[in-house]
C-alpha cells in the first residue's frame, strides 16, 4: 500500500480526477487513460483511496486528549501476484503518466520525481495480509473460468448423448474434450504454478519462528497473565463506546459506491486507543493473526468466512492509527451479518483496540455482537473508496473453488462413479 | 426476559392475518387536509391484537410513510429516530440495485412509490365476504375525502389458499415468541422456528438479546407523556415500542408467461410440467414440502397442518436434489441453524468456530437464517388462472393477476432487505451462479456474469438438469416503507403537530 501525504487544498480536484477513471460511481474503468488497470493481467484487485479520516474527535469526546491533526493521505493498493518490486514496474509501465498526475497531489511528489523510488519510499506492508487462497493467480482464475463454460456448453449442448453414459463416461468424454482443445490451442491449461523456493524457506522459518518465540518467553508471558487481565478489564469497563448512527449523507455517499458487482470494496481507518498498552497489545495480535493468516487459513476461508478475497491490516501514523481494506463477496450487509455471526471474536481482538469500539468482555467477547453499534462504528469508519478495480469481475470465491475443483477433478487419472457424479454436480 | 405485551397497544396484524376476512383492499393515500387527517387517525377504530370473543368482522390497520409523518408534522427528533432504511425509502437509488429493482422494476416505472407517487399512509381494511362496500364506508366516514387523496386503491381477490400461480401460499410462519420464553444466549446449534418478538416488534429483545434501534423521546417532549416508558432505558419513553415497519410490494405475476414456460420446457406434458414448476417453487402445487419428514422443531405444530408443511429442513439435502439449492422456497427461508453442521460438545463448537470441520462445498456460504425472518402478510389480487388456463393464449382485456407483498419486521436492513439481496435474487446465492430467483427474480445481467435466467434441478446422477432463458414472471410495480405504529404511537402522530 502506497501512502502519501495529500495537499488538501487540492483534495475536490482529486477526487473529479479520480471520479473521471470509473465506469459507474467507484468502479473504475478497466480501459480508463490514467490507469488502465485491465492491462495489468496478474492484477486482482486495486483501489484508490483518500484517508479522510471521520473519526479525528473521538480521542477528545472518549479521553479529553486534544484532536490529532495527521496529514491527509492519499492511499493506492494492489493484490497482484509475484513480487511488489515486479508488480510496481509493470504498474509504471503501462501508467507512468496516470500515475504520476495523480501523485503530483501528493506534498513531496514533484514533476520529474523518480516514481518507482517515490513509491517504494511511500510503500507500507500490512501488519496483517489476509489471502483466500494462497498461491491462486490471475492466469489460474481466468483459465479455468474458461474451462467451466466450455465444460458447461459440451455437457449440456450434447445432454441428449450423455444420457445413456455413466458418470464415470462422462468425465472421459470431457478428458478429451479437453485434451483435443488444449492440443488445438483453444483451451489453455497451464500447470499451476509453485511459489518460489525462497518464499517457501521464508514461510517455513515463520512457520517455526513465531511458536519460538512464544515458547522462549512463555515464562514471562505466564507471569504477566495476571497483571495483563487487570490492566485489559480495567480499560474494558472505562474506555467510551462512540457509535452514533453514521448520517445518511455519509451512508448515502459509501452506498453510491456499492454494488455494482457481486464482489464490493470495503476501506475503513480509526485511531488507536491512546496508551503504550493498547498499542503493543494490538501489534502482538496482528502479528498472531497474520501467523494464522500465513499458515492456517490459506484455503478458501478466514475462521468461517468464506467471502473474503483479500483484506489488510496496516498501521500508519507511527502505529497510532489502522488501515483496514478488504474485497468481499456479496453486499455489505452479508458481509456485517458474517462478521457479526461467524467471527465477532477475530473483530474484537483486532478493532477493540481502537476508539469508540462497542464494548469488549475479556477481549473476545461481546463487541461485535452488540450489532447495532457495530454496523454504526463499522460504516462511521468507513471511507469511500473512489476508484476500485475487480479483475475478475462476476467470480465469487466459491465460483473459484469450484472452477479449482473442476479441474483438478478432471486431471484426475480415474474416478469412482460416486466421485465422479459429485464431479459432475459442479458443473 | 420474559414480555408483558399489551395486546391492547399493537396493530392485529402483527398477531394475526385475519385469514377468516375473506376479503380486504388497501388504500394508500395522501393527506390532503392535515386537521382533518389527524382527526380522521384519532377517531379510527384500529384493530388491536387482542383476541376478542366473538372475534371481530372486521379489522383497519394504519402505517406511515416517512412523507406521511413528516406531513402531520411529527417533530424532526421524532423521525430521526426511525430506521435509515425507512427514511431512505424503498425506492432509494443504491437500494434498488440491492433489492433487483432493476430494468422494468426499476422505481422510475412504478405506478405508485415513487416521486410524487409515494403514499403518506396505508390504510388496510379487512371485512367479510360481500360486505366489503359496507365496511369500507364504514371505516372512512365521512371526512375521508376531505382529510385524504386517494392515490390507490389495491383490490384483493380471495383465491382460497392458493397464490395466483396458484401453489398454496402462506404457509410458513415464524413462531414469534410473545411471551418472552425463549433465551438466546450464544450460538443456536439447532434450528428453531420460534424467533424472537424483539425480531418483528420494537422495544422488545431481539435475536441478538438487544434492543433494535427506534425513535425514544425525553419523557417532557411535547405529546411524549402518553408513551410507554422504553424496556431499556426507562427514562424515555419509547415510540417504536409495539410499532413495527410494514413492508409492501405490489407484484404483478405473469401467469401466462410462468406456465407456458413451463409447458414449453415440458414439451406441453401436463405432468412433466407441474414437476418443472414444483420444482422452481420447492413445494409440491398443495403445499407438500420436498422431504416428508426430518425431525420435529420447536415452534413447528402442534397443528397438523403446520407440521405436514414445516416439519423439515434442508440438512439432510446439502446438494439440493430433493429441493433444488436455487428453489424459491430454498431460498426465502435457508432453515439453517448458526453452524452448518452438527455442534457436539465444547470442543466441537470451539474447532467450528475457528473454521476447521467444514465438512460440504457449501458450508458456511449461508447466513444464519433466525436473523432474517419475515412475518408475512400480504394478499393476492386479480382473477388467478388455472395451469390449463395459463398455457392458453392470454385473452384481450384479460385482468392481470399479482400479490399485494407485506411483511412485518423490525429491521428493514437485516431482514427484508437482506432476504430480498443476498438470498431471493442474488445470483450467487448459495454458490449458484447463472441464476436468481425462478419466481421473484429479476433477469439483469450482473457485471462479468452470464444473464440470471437459468434455473438448475439437481439430480443424484450427477450432471443437473438446467432450464435456460427463464423471463422475468414477477414485475415489480409500486412499494414502499412503513412504520405500523402501536396504538399510542398513533395517538401521538395525530396530535403530536398540532
Amino acid at each position: 500500500m502506497v501512502v502519501a501525504p495529500l495537499d488538501v487544498k487540492r483534495t475536490d480536484e482529486l477526487r473529479s480526477l479520480l471520479a473521471t477513471m470509473n465506469r459507474v460511481p467507484g468502479m473504475v474503468n478497466p480501459e480508463n487513460e490514467i490507469i488502465p488497470f485491465g492491462q495489468l493481467p496478474d492484477l486482482h484487485f486495486a483501489r484508490l483511496v483518500i484517508l479522510e479520516d471521520q473519526t479525528l474527535d473521538d480521542i477528545t469526546t472518549a479521553y479529553g486528549l486534544p484532536r490529532r491533526n495527521y496529514p491527509l493521505y492519499l492511499a493506492f493498493l494492489a493484490d497482484f501476484d509475484g513480487d511488489v518490486d515486479g508488480f510496481r514496474k509493470r504498474l509504471i509501465a503501462v501508467a507512468h503518466k496516470g500515475l504520476e498526475q495523480i501523485f503530483s497531489f501528493c506534498t513531496d511528489f514533484k514533476p520529474g520525481t523518480d516514481i518507482e523510488h517515490w513509491m517504494k519510499r511511500r510503500e507500507h506492508r500490512p501488519s496483517t495480509m489476509y489471502i483466500n487462497w494462497v498461491g491462486r493467480t490471475m492466469q489460474q482464475i481466468r483459465e479455468e473460468n474458461t474451462l467451466r463454460q466450455a465444460l458447461q456448453t459440451l455437457v449440456f449442448s450434447s445432454s441428449a448423448q450423455f444420457q445413456t453414459s455413466s458418470p464415470e463416461q462422462i468425465r472421459r468424454a470431457a478428458q478429451d474434450f479437453v485434451q483435443k482443445a488444449v492440443s488445438t490451442q483453444q483451451l489453455r491449461l497451464t500447470p499451476i504454478g509453485k511459489m518460489p523456493l525462497m518464499w517457501h524457506i521464508k514461510n517455513l522459518l515463520h512457520l517455526i519462528f513465531v511458536p519460538i518465540v512464544l515458547l522462549f518467553f512463555s515464562p514471562l508471558i505466564i507471569l504477566y497473565l495476571p497483571i495483563f487481565a487487570f490492566q485489559l478489564r480495567r480499560r474494558e469497563k472505562s474506555d467510551m463506546e462512540i457509535a452514533p448512527r453514521p448520517t445518511a449523507e455519509y451512508v448515502n455517499r459509501l452506498a453510491r459506491l456499492e454494488d455494482y458487482d457481486v464482489t464490493n470494496q470495503f476501506t475503513a481507518m480509526g485511531s488507536l486507543k491512546p496508551g503504550l498498552f493498547r498499542r503493543w497489545l494490538l501489534v502482538i495480535l496482528l502479528w498472531l493473526v497474520e501467523y494464522s493468516t500465513r499458515h492456517i487459513y490459506t484455503r478458501g476461508h478466514l475462521a468461517r468466512v468464506p467471502s473474503i478475497h483479500f483484506a489488510r491490516w496496516v498501521f500508519i501514523d507511527n502505529k497510532r492509527r489502522l488501515v483496514f481494506c478488504s474485497n468481499y463477496d456479496g453486499s455489505l450487509e452479508s458481509y456485517m451479518d458474517d462478521f457479526i455471526n461467524k467471527v465477532a471474536f477475530g473483530l474484537n481482538v483486532v478493532f477493540s483496540n481502537g476508539i469508540g469500539y462497542p464494548k469488549t468482555n475479556w477481549l473476545f467477547f461481546q463487541g461485535a455482537k452488540d450489532e447495532q453499534r457495530f454496523k454504526y462504528f463499522i460504516r462511521r469508519h468507513e471511507l469511500p473508496t473512489e476508484v476500485w478495480y475487480d479483475g475478475h469481475s462476476g467470480l465469487t470465491n466459491f465460483d473459484l473453488l469450484r472452477n479449482a475443483k473442476i479441474r483438478s477433478g478432471l486431471e484426475q487419472q480415474s474416478m469412482t462413479n460416486v466421485e465422479a457424479m459429485q464431479w459432475l454436480q459442479l458443473l | 426476559m420474559p414480555n408483558e405485551v399489551d395486546y391492547d397497544d399493537v396493530q392485529g396484524l402483527v398477531r394475526f392475518a385475519f385469514g377468516k376476512m375473506h376479503e380486504a383492499c388497501f388504500y394508500l393515500v395522501r393527506i390532503r387536509d392535515v386537521a382533518a387527517a389527524r382527526a380522521w387517525l384519532l377517531n379510527a377504530h384500529v384493530t388491536s391484537a387482542r383476541t376478542l370473543s366473538p372475534p371481530p368482522e372486521t379489522a383497519l390497520q394504519v402505517a406511515f410513510t416517512v412523507a406521511g409523518l413528516k406531513a402531520l408534522r411529527v417533530p424532526d427528533e421524532a423521525i430521526a429516530g426511525f430506521a435509515p432504511e425507512f427514511l431512505a425509502g424503498m425506492n432509494e437509488e443504491s437500494r434498488s440495485r440491492r433489492l433487483g429493482d432493476l430494468g422494468e422494476n426499476a422505481p422510475a416505472k412504478w405506478s405508485w412509490g415513487h416521486a410524487d407517487r409515494t403514499p403518506h399512509v396505508a390504510i388496510l381494511m379487512y371485512g367479510q365476504k360481500g360486505a366489503m362496500a359496507q365496511c369500507e364506508a364504514e371505516f372512512k366516514g365521512p371526512s375521508w375525502n376531505v382529510a385524504f387523496e386517494e392515490l390507490k386503491r389495491l383490490g384483493t381477490s380471495d383465491l382460497g389458499e392458493v397464490e395466483p400461480f396458484g401453489f398454496v401460499d402462506g404457509i410458513s410462519q415464524p413462531s414469534i415468541d410473545w411471551e418472552g420464553k425463549r433465551t438466546v444466549k450464544g450460538d443456536q446449534l439447532v434450528y428453531s422456528n420460534v424467533v424472537s418478538l424483539g425480531e418483528f416488534l420494537l422495544g422488545y429483545s431481539n435475536e441478538y438479546s438487544e434492543f433494535t434501534d427506534r425513535p425514544l423521546l425525553d419523557s417532557s417532549s411535547k405529546g411524549a407523556a402518553d408513551l410507554l416508558p422504553a424496556l431499556d432505558q426507562p427514562q424515555k419513553k419509547d415510540l417504536g415500542r409495539n410499532g413495527t415497519y410494514l413492508v409492501m410490494r405490489q407484484l404483478v405475476q405473469d401467469l401466462h408467461g410462468f406456465w407456458q414456460f413451463a409447458d414449453k420446457a415440458a414439451h406441453s406434458n401436463p405432468e412433466e410440467r407441474k414437476r418443472l414448476a414444483e420444482a422452481m417453487v420447492g413445494r409440491a402445487m398443495n403445499g407438500s414440502p420436498p422431504e416428508p419428514y426430518c425431525q420435529p422443531i420447536d415452534g413447528v405444530g402442534p397443528d397438523e397442518k403446520d407440521l405436514g408443511y414445516n416439519q423439515f429442513t434442508y440438512d439432510n439435502d446439502p446438494v439440493g436434489v430433493h429441493c433444488p439449492l436455487g428453489s424459491h422456497i430454498r431460498r426465502s427461508n435457508p432453515r439453517n441453524a448458526d453452524f452448518p453442521n452438527p455442534v457436539k460438545g465444547a470442543i466441537s463448537h470451539l474447532i467450528q468456530t475457528l473454521g476447521f470441520g467444514r465438512k460440504g462445498l457449501r458450508d458456511d456460504l449461508m447466513s444464519p437464517t433466525r436473523f432474517h425472518r419475515l412475518l408475512r402478510r400480504g394478499r393476492e389480487y386479480g382473477p388467478g388462472l388455472s395451469p390449463e388456463d395459463a398455457v392458453q393464449p392470454q385473452q384481450a382485456n384479460e385482468s392481470e393477476s399479482g400479490l399485494h407483498f407485506i411483511c412485518i419486521n423490525a429491521n428493514i436492513a437485516r431482514q427484508f432487505e437482506f432476504v430480498q439481496g443476498a438470498w431471493l435474487t442474488s445470483t450467487k446465492f448459495n454458490g449458484l451462479s447463472e441464476e436468481s430467483d425462478p419466481l421473484m427474480g429479476d433477469r439483469e445481467p450482473v457485471a462479468g456474469c452470464p444473464q440470471p435466467n437459468q434455473f438448475s434441478i439437481p439430480r443424484e446422477s450427477g450432471l443437473r438438469e438446467r432450464l435456460g432463458g427463464l423471463p422475468e414472471f414477477v414485475t415489480v410495480r409500486g412499494g414502499a416503507y412503513f412504520f405500523l405504529p402501536s396504538l399510542r404511537a398513533l395517538r401521538y402522530f395525530a396530535t403530536v403537530g398540532s
